[in-house]
This record gives structure tokens, C-alpha cells and sequence, in this order.
């Protein structure tokens, strides 16, 4: 099955069975920033943005995706690095395993939330789990990243 | 110091931040076949036919393995130094299946649609037996777990394998009994942790390969490339000079990747067919058929004197370690090593139990790795001390610890290098505001908040067995190369290496090339596992970074036709004293690898400790709990973390927090759940709840350093001493908040709530 896309700005024709999920369809399609990390929709670790909204990519079936624009990290290199940055400096991004995910939604709660506070922020990022950091260096990375107090 | 104790950013952190290509999943070639595991649906039962036929006629199929393909030779799974005081209990796969998910049958197909498509046409008859699943009972169950007359010990561990136990330990310095009789007050408190799922974002994954020289090639997200290997050789019955052991970057181990759980699987394969295969565990899989933390019963007493001195220590334990014995032995053995030596104005001290085999998945090392439940055992039951003696738990615990340069009844006349952990109880005192929330509770409306506390040691590195060692290279360019075998699994322990060596060498970070690791190059190193890299590996690196500067000065010394006593180096420059002349160190290294030199300069350390200096951590909780439902929210939970000398403080407090987070998870919400008959009912993240954002309160770290005499700059360990505090001092914070004690983790509402009515 062919599903055209939109996936980082560029016109793709990504290859997948009719019951395929996006997320293996895009780690074959050689996104291998996609991460699977639990199967039920828990974890947020294959986080992408379909339309600017992020998605689990791990719970979406390709197909849905047709005609649709993706975002994966490589999409967003600049803020992605950007944001990275801010969590390396941190220490916060420790197996770096659940890091594109959680990039992914940082970035677009940048995006769609205005002067979050504290408990906006953690909010937003409860979908995405991490079982190295413990979340606060997360959280003083994000809020060094968006100039929160 | 310029590089030590700076909080520097990984070396790798950028890469693995933004999902570049770098774990084991990443680097498959594409042609590989995928492997899928036929397990066991029953808890006990043997094989009694297993047709295959069908299976392996499906199109793409390249093979199907069942028990008669493998090497009838034992071995255990444990990752501990040769010989493995783990029994040599198990079989790549083996005729009797032992928990529900033990691996029947081996399927390897061109993709995965076809691998379980031909896993369905598997035929299996099975006779089921009457599983052991309380372990509570096993001791002498009418089914006895492990009959095989081929199991193996390396050691006397007590084995009775009759009885279903793998291990009987009995220690005890004076005599506890009578030492209790004289005792004015004695406690006795029975508490049971429940197994724990390590949850690593990376589930389990390898592929293997045969390369140009036709070794087998395994590529693994593991924490011990080493013991893979060895493992690997017995297990396969292949010469280890045959395997090589590669390890990428790992998403996360938590000691769950101390155990080789499933390279057996793509190496068989491989060596089978020729070709390259890859398997990947999916989350259920890693829940059900891997390892936990070792559930544990322990009956603690303790005893003190009227003026509060504790005199008395008994810890009776029972442990269950599921279906085999993984790390049995020895997370039941630091139970008892990493608690005992805390208190230390005791008269007689006693650790005793059993640890049993049951038809469940194994427990294996996690994170803490019996110091977790032995912490919790035993500070459950100083915290009740402290009460009956009407005493401040700080207090109490402030005239009872051991302090750096005293000795314990089972150090073995080993006087303590370095402690701060009195320093660390007054500083967390002051972060928690101690002063004013112990002991009298808040009460607001049905919310009613309180304060609790416990404290906590480990170890750093397993004494007198685990050494590490270590080179460093100069390269020609001037640039050096560091060699180590240790497994960053996200901690950052390749950069707190990198930054060691840094320090000696007075170079900078983008200088050091760190590779790790690889069986065919790095130097020896049992793994990242026992609290051992920032300490063990962290010493052999000191010591080859130093052999490395000294040869620099010597040879540096010989170009200039001088003594090496009349030169220095600096890290750039080698100079003689009088500034007449130098060399750079670019100069002296492209020397040293050509036609003057001819001898590349390489620095060699291997290091291995006689003693395990224990890390400690005092841990204060404030809770809420709520009196109409019995849910507790955990407001604030504050670390006081002596490991010594911090080396990278950013990466050494995400440790702390991290591991903190994982023993609130214990606490509040984690369990790992077995139905009726053995069937695993927490097998996905919907149903073993791990702490998300809002789980978790406040979290505030501190450090109290101190020196450690045997640490690389005074460093000792960090990584697991922090799991252990929250369980026992979130029980404590909720007991002072309504009076319940909660004996069995984690504390659900639930529990809260039926306790709150036993009150009424």
C-alpha cells in the first residue's frame, strides 16, 4: 500500500501494509528517530506531529496519515537542537531513549500554549514518560527552554 | 580542580537528545532475519510433543528451534564475575517450562508477519503440573520447581533443591536472642516488598551476525558485553575467541540488563543459519519474560537500652526468585551486608533466610539490589523503635550511626573511610522543616499532612572481585583515546570517565575519544552494575591516566636530552624547569609513532578495591493523605545524597532524581501481579503503573560531600544507593499523618483506607 504525505516539508510516498502503524511505517521509511517504548498508548515515546498536532505515531494505523503533513524530529532540527541543548546542559536527557518524543511535544506546547506556568507545562507533558530522570530536570530544562519562573 | 566536579553535558548527549541512529535497533542491517519467541501459556508443565513441521513449511521460514536444537550444558543467565555464585540452572531452552512466557520454541522468518504466522502452526502438548506460586509455601511444596540432576553451584549457596530452595543463609556476630532479653524495649515489624518491574524505555534487543572471519557478532543493549560473551561460549558451546560482544548505546538497563535475558536467541539462530538475526522484545514480552526486583518477606526485630542505643539487630527474610535463580544468593545476602553496618552500637547483629524457587517470571538485579528491601525492612522498624522509646527518628538515628572511622560487627574489623550521613539527616532536618512537622500532623478538613524519614547505604563496587581496568592511548595526532568496557547506560558514565581523565592528563573534554564497548577491544570490565563504575572503573582510569602522564614526561624528557625530574608538563607542553626548551605534546606524539620514537605511548589501569565504601542517602517524605479515600500524594521528598566527591554534579542529581522517582514508584504505585494460575496480569503499562509528571510531589536534592581515602578524587558510588529511602520513609510519613502502618507495598488507597477503618 502507497500513502502519500507530506513528511518534513516534502512531498513522500511512504510504503506499509493496510495494517501497519505509522511508527513502523516511518522507522522503515528510515525515520529511526522513532521510538516504540510500550504498544498502549501510554508512554510517548513516538510522538510526531500529524498536522502540527502531536500523535502517537505507534497508535495510528499509516493509512490515517494519507494526505496528512508529519513532523518527525529530523523536521524541526533547529528547535529540536535548540531545546536539546537546554536538556543536555541540564543532564536531563540521561538514556535519551524517550528524548525525540519528548522533544517533539515540548516543542509544539511551545507552539500552542502562551506563557505556561508551572502546572500548565507539567500538564502537557504528563503523556510523556521517562523512567531515568525522574522529570525534574526535565521540568527545569523546559523551563529555562520557554523563560518560565 | 578544573574538569572534576564541573557540570558538564555527555559526551553522547546531543546525539541521543535529537534520535540520531545510535541503539541497537538502529544499526540492523536490513536483511536480517526477525525472530519471535513460542512461550509457555502454563506455569509448570513438560513438553510432551512438539510438531514443527507446519512452521517451518511457510514461506520465508529460515528456522525453528525448539529444546532438542540446543547444547544440553547449564548455565546461568546472572551477569556476575566467573565463577557466578548463580546456580547453573537453566537451558537455551529446555523440555520443562517453568513460569507462563518460558521460551518453547524459536521462530526466525524473513519478517515478523511470517514469524508469527508460523508460530500459530506450532503444535505443543503439554502435561501440566501443579505450580508453586506462593512463595510463601514453596519451602517443601509438593512440586518441586527445579528436578534436573545436572543443576550446578560454583559455591556452597544452601541449595536444597528438594525443597524448592535455592539458597539458606545464616549470619550472626554474638547472640541476638539473649542480646534481646536484655534489651529494655524490642520492636518486631513484618513488612513485604513487592517485586518491581525495571521499566527501561529500551525494552530487551540484540542481533547478531557472523563477520568476515566467521565469528559470531552479537550487537546488545546490555550492561555486561563481557559476561554475554562467556555466557554466550558455555552456553552455545562455542570457543569465546569465536564471539564478540558489541554494546551501542543503551535507553535505560535499571540492573534489568545485568541478565543476559535473550541474546541465546539471535545467536542460536545466527549460528544456525548463517545469518544475521535480530530480536526485539515488545513491552509485554519485557513485563512478563525477563526479570524484577525479588519480592521479599522480611520479619525484623530490633532491640535498644533505655538510653536508645539500639543493641540488638535480627533480620529473618524469605525471597522469591521465581522460576530461576538469577542473582538469588547475592540480592538476598546484601539484604543483611548493606543494612547491618548502619547501626553500629549493636552487641549482636543476625541476617537469616531462605530464598525459593516458584512457577513465576525470575527476579533478577535491580537498581538498590537488596539494600532496597533491606532498607525498608529494617528502617520500617526503627521508625517503630523510635516511636516506643518516644524519641525523635533523627535523633535516634543521630546516636546510632556509624561515623567514618568506626567499625561494625560484620565489617570484619574494617574501620569506615568516609561518612557524612549525620551531616546529611541535619540538612534534610532543615530542607523538610523537620522542626516544625515532626511529629504533630496538619489536619485540614479530611487532608491531613505529616512528615517521615529513613536512611540508607550501599555500596560502591563488589569488594575483592569486580576489577575494572582501563587504558589510554595517545594517538598521533596529539588527541587521546580512552578504552574502558564499563556500559553507559544513559548515566553518563562514559563523560565522568572522559572528565577523569581529562583532570590528570590537564587536557580538555573535546581531546578524550571514549570508546566503550567492545569484548574485541575494550579492556576487561565485568559491566556497569554493583554501584562499580564511578569507583572501580572510575580508579582504573585514574591509574592509567596517570601511568600515560608519566610516560609523556619521560619520553617528553628524552627529546629534550633531560632528566624527567627536570621537565613538566602541563597538558600541552612538556617544558624543562629552567624554560629553555620544549616540546608540544603533538610534537612528542607524532614522534613517538614514527621512525624516532617507535613506541605508541599507552597508559594501563586496572583497578580492583578491597573495600566497598558505601554511599548513604538520609530521605525525608511530606505527604497528604486524603482520610475519605486513603489516597496519599507525596507533596515534597528531600534527598541528602554523601557519595563522596561529586564528579559531574548536573548528571550525579539527575541520577539522585531519578532514582528517587523510581522508589516513590515502589512505594505509591508500582506491583508486578500474578493471576491464579501464574499468569502475569501487569504485563503493560495500562495495568503496572510507573510515576508519570504528576506522581511525584516536589523533589530536592542535596549533596553532603566528603572524601572518600579510596575513591578516584574521593567519589564513591550514586546510582543505586538512591533507590532505597522513599518506600520506608513514605510508610513512616503516612503512619504519622493517620496512624496506619502500611506493611505491604505499595501504599494504594486501598490499603490506606481499610487501615483508617481498623481504626474506627
Amino acid at each position: 500500500m502507497e500513502i502519500k504525505v507530506i513528511l518534513n516539508h516534502k512531498p513522500v510516498t511512504l510504503v506499509g501494509e493496510k495494517d501497519e502503524f505509522l511508527a513502523d511505517i516511518l522507522r522503515n521509511h528510515g525515520r529511526l528517530s522513532i521510538r516504540k517504548g510500550c504498544n498502549t498508548a501510554c508512554c510517548g515515546l513516538c510522538t510526531v506531529w500529524l498536522d502540527g498536532k502531536p500523535t502517537l505515531s505507534c497508535n495510528i494505523l499509516g493509512i490515517r496519515a494519507a494526505g496528512k503533513e508529519i513532523t518527525t524530529i529530523e523536521g524541526i532540527a533547529q528547535e529540536a537542537e535548540e531545546f536539546a541543548q537546554v536538556l543536555v546542559a541540564e543532564g536531563a536527557e540521561q538514556c535519551g531513549f524517550c528524548s525525540p518524543g519528548f522533544i517533539m511535544t515540548v516543542v509544539a506546547m511551545k507552539k500552542e500554549l502562551e506563557n505556561p506556568n508551572e502546572a500548565d507545562i507539567i500538564h502537557y507533558l504528563t503523556g510523556n514518560l521517562c523512567r531515568c530522570t525522574g522529570y525534574m530536570g526535565q521540568l527545569r530544562a523546559v523551563k529555562t527552554y520557554l523563560g518560565v519562573k | 580542580m578544573k574538569i572534576v566536579g564541573k557540570g558538564i553535558g555527555k559526551i553522547d548527549g546531543m546525539a541521543i537528545a535529537t534520535g540520531k541512529p545510535v541503539y541497537t535497533d538502529d544499526l540492523v542491517m536490513p536483511n536480517a532475519l526477525v525472530i519471535k519467541l513460542l512461550r509457555s501459556p502454563h506455569a509448570f508443565a513438560k513438553i510432551i510433543t512438539i510438531d514443527t513441521t507446519k512452521a517451518e513449511q511457510v514461506p520465508g521460514v529460515a528456522c525453528v528451534l525448539t529444546y532438542k536444537d540446543v547444547p544440553n550444558v547449564r548455565f546461568t543467565v546472572a551477569g556476575q564475575s566467573y565463577p557466578e555464585p548463580s546456580p547453573y540452572d537453566r537451558l537455551i531452552l529446555e523440555q520443562i517450562v517453568r513460569y507462563v512466557g518460558d521460551e518453547v520454541a524459536v521462530i526466525a522468518a524473513v519478517d515478523e508477519r511470517t514469524a508469527l504466522k508460523a508460530m500459530k502452526l506450532i503444535k505443543v502438548a503439554y502435561e501440566v503440573y501443579e505450580p508453586v506460586l506462593d512463595f510463601e509455601t514453596a519451602k517443601g511444596h509438593t512440586s518441586v520447581v527445579h528436578t534436573e540432576t545436572d543443576l550446578h553451584c560454583n559455591f556452597d549457596i544452601g541449595m536444597k533443591q528438594q525443597l524448592n530452595v535455592v539458597s539458606s543463609q545464616y549470619l550472626e556476630m554474638g547472640n541476638v536472642e539473649e542480646e534481646l532479653k536484655k534489651c529494655a524495649v524490642v520492636v518486631e515489624d513484618i513488612n513485604y516488598m513487592q517485586a518491581q518491574a525495571h521499566c527501561m524505555m529500551e525494552t530487551y534487543r540484540a542481533f547478531s551476525y557472523l563477520d568476515h572471519a566467521g565469528r559470531l557478532v552479537v550487537v546488545s543493549s546490555t550492561q555486561i558485553p563481557f559476561h554475554v560473551r562467556r555466557k554466550l561460549a558455555r552456553s552455545l558451546e562455542i570457543p569465546s575467541s569465536k564471539v564478540r560482544v558489541i554494546k551501542p548505546r543503551i535507553g535505560g538497563g535499571f540492573g534489568g540488563k545485568q541478565t543476559v535475558v535473550m541474546e541465546f536467541f539471535t545467536a542460536l539462530v545466527t549460528l544456525k543459519t548463517g545469518k544475521p538475526a535480530k530480536l526485539i522484545y515488545d513491552r509485554e514480552e519485557t513485563f512478563s519474560c525477563s526479570n524484577s526486583r525479588h519480592a521479599m518477606r522480611l520479619t525484623v526485630r530490633v532491640g535498644a537500652d533505655s538510653d536508645g542505643y539500639i543493641r540488638a539487630i535480627d533480620i529473618q527474610g524469605l525471597s522469591d526468585t521465581g522460576a530461576y535463580g538469577e542473582h538469588a544468593s547475592t540480592v538476598f545476602m546484601v539484604v543483611g551486608q548493606k543494612t547491618l553496618p548502619l547501626y553500629n552500637k549493636t552487641n549482636a547483629v543476625r541476617f537469616m533466610g531462605d530464598v525459593v524457587y516458584t512457577n513465576k517470571m525470575p527476579g533478577g538485579a535491580f537498581r538498590g539490589y537488596g539494600a532496597t528491601q533491606g532498607t525498608f525492612g529494617l528502617e520500617a522498624a526503627i521508625n517503630k523503635l523510635a516511636d516506643k522509646l518516644n524519641m525523635d527518628p533523627t535523633e535516634l538515628r543521630l546516636k546510632n550511626l556509624i561515623k567514618a572511622g568506626e567499625s561494625s560487627l560484620i565489617s570484619q574489623g574494617k574501620l569506615l573511610g568516609s561518612s557524612s550521613l549525620h551531616r546529611c539527616i541535619e540538612k534534610g532536618k532543615e530542607l523538610i522543616g523537620w522542626a516544625e512537622k515532626y511529629p504533630k500532623p496538619v489536619v485540614n478538613g479530611n487532608k491531613v499532612r505529616a512528615v517521615g524519614m529513613a536512611v540508607t547505604m550501599q555500596g560502591s563496587g563488589i569488594a575483592n572481585i569486580d576489577t575494572a581496568s582501563a587504558e589510554v592511548r595517545l594517538s598521533d595526532d596529539g588527541n587521546y583515546t580512552l578504552l574502558i568496557g564499563s556500559t553507559d547506560m544513559g548515566t553518563g558514565s562514559d563523560t565522568i570517565l572522559a572528565q577523569m581523565a581529562a583532570e590528570i592528563l590537564e587536557t580538555d573534554m573535546g581531546k578524550i575519544i571514549v570508546n566503550a564497548s567492545d569484548t574485541d577491544v575494550s579492556p576487561y570490565d565485568p559491566g556497569s552494575y554493583a554501584s562499580s563504575t564511578t569507583y572501580v572503573t572510575g580508579m582504573a582510569v585514574v591509574k592509567a591516566a596517570e601511568e600515560l602522564k608519566q610516560k609523556i614526561i619521560e619520553k617528553g624528557a628524552a627529546f629534550l636530552e633531560v632528566l624527567a625530574t627536570e621537565v613538566e608538563f602541563d597538558g600541552k607542553v612538556i617544558r624543562t624547569l629552567t624554560g629553555e626548551k620544549e616540546l608540544s605534546l603533538e610534537k612528542l606524539a607524532e614522534r613517538m609513532v614514527l621512525g624516532l620514537g617507535k613506541l605508541q605511548l599507552v597508559g594501563n589501569g586496572t583497578y580492583g578495591s578491597p573495600v566497598s565504601p558505601p554511599p548513604y542517602v538520609a530521605g525525608f517524605a511530606e505527604v497528604e493523605v486524603d482520610t475519605d479515600t486513603g489516597k496519599v500524594s507525596l507533596i515534597d521528598y528531600v534527598a541528602v545524597v554523601d557519595c563522596g566527591t561529586v564528579i559531574n554534579p548536573n548528571l550525579a542529581r539527575i541520577q539522585v532524581e531519578g532514582g528517587i522517582v523510581q522508589g516513590i514508584g515502589l512505594a505509591l504505585y508500582e506491583e508486578v501481579r500474578f493471576g491464579k494460575k501464574g499468569n502475569l496480569h501487569t504485563n503493560s503499562f495500562m495495568q503496572y503503573k510507573i510515576p508519570c509528571r504528576k506522581d511525584i510531589g516536589r523533589i530536592h536534592v542535596a549533596f553532603e560531600e566528603c572524601f572518600e581515602p579510596t575513591g578516584p578524587f574521593g567519589a564513591k558510588s550514586v546510582g543505586e544507593v538512591v533507590a532505597n529511602t522513599p518506600a520506608p520513609a513514605i510508610v513512616h510519613a503516612v503512619y504519622n499523618a493517620v496512624g496506619v502502618r502500611i506493611n505491604r507495598l505499595p501504599i494504594t488507597p486501598e490499603k490506606v483506607f481499610l487501615g483508617l477503618q481498623d481504626k474506627k
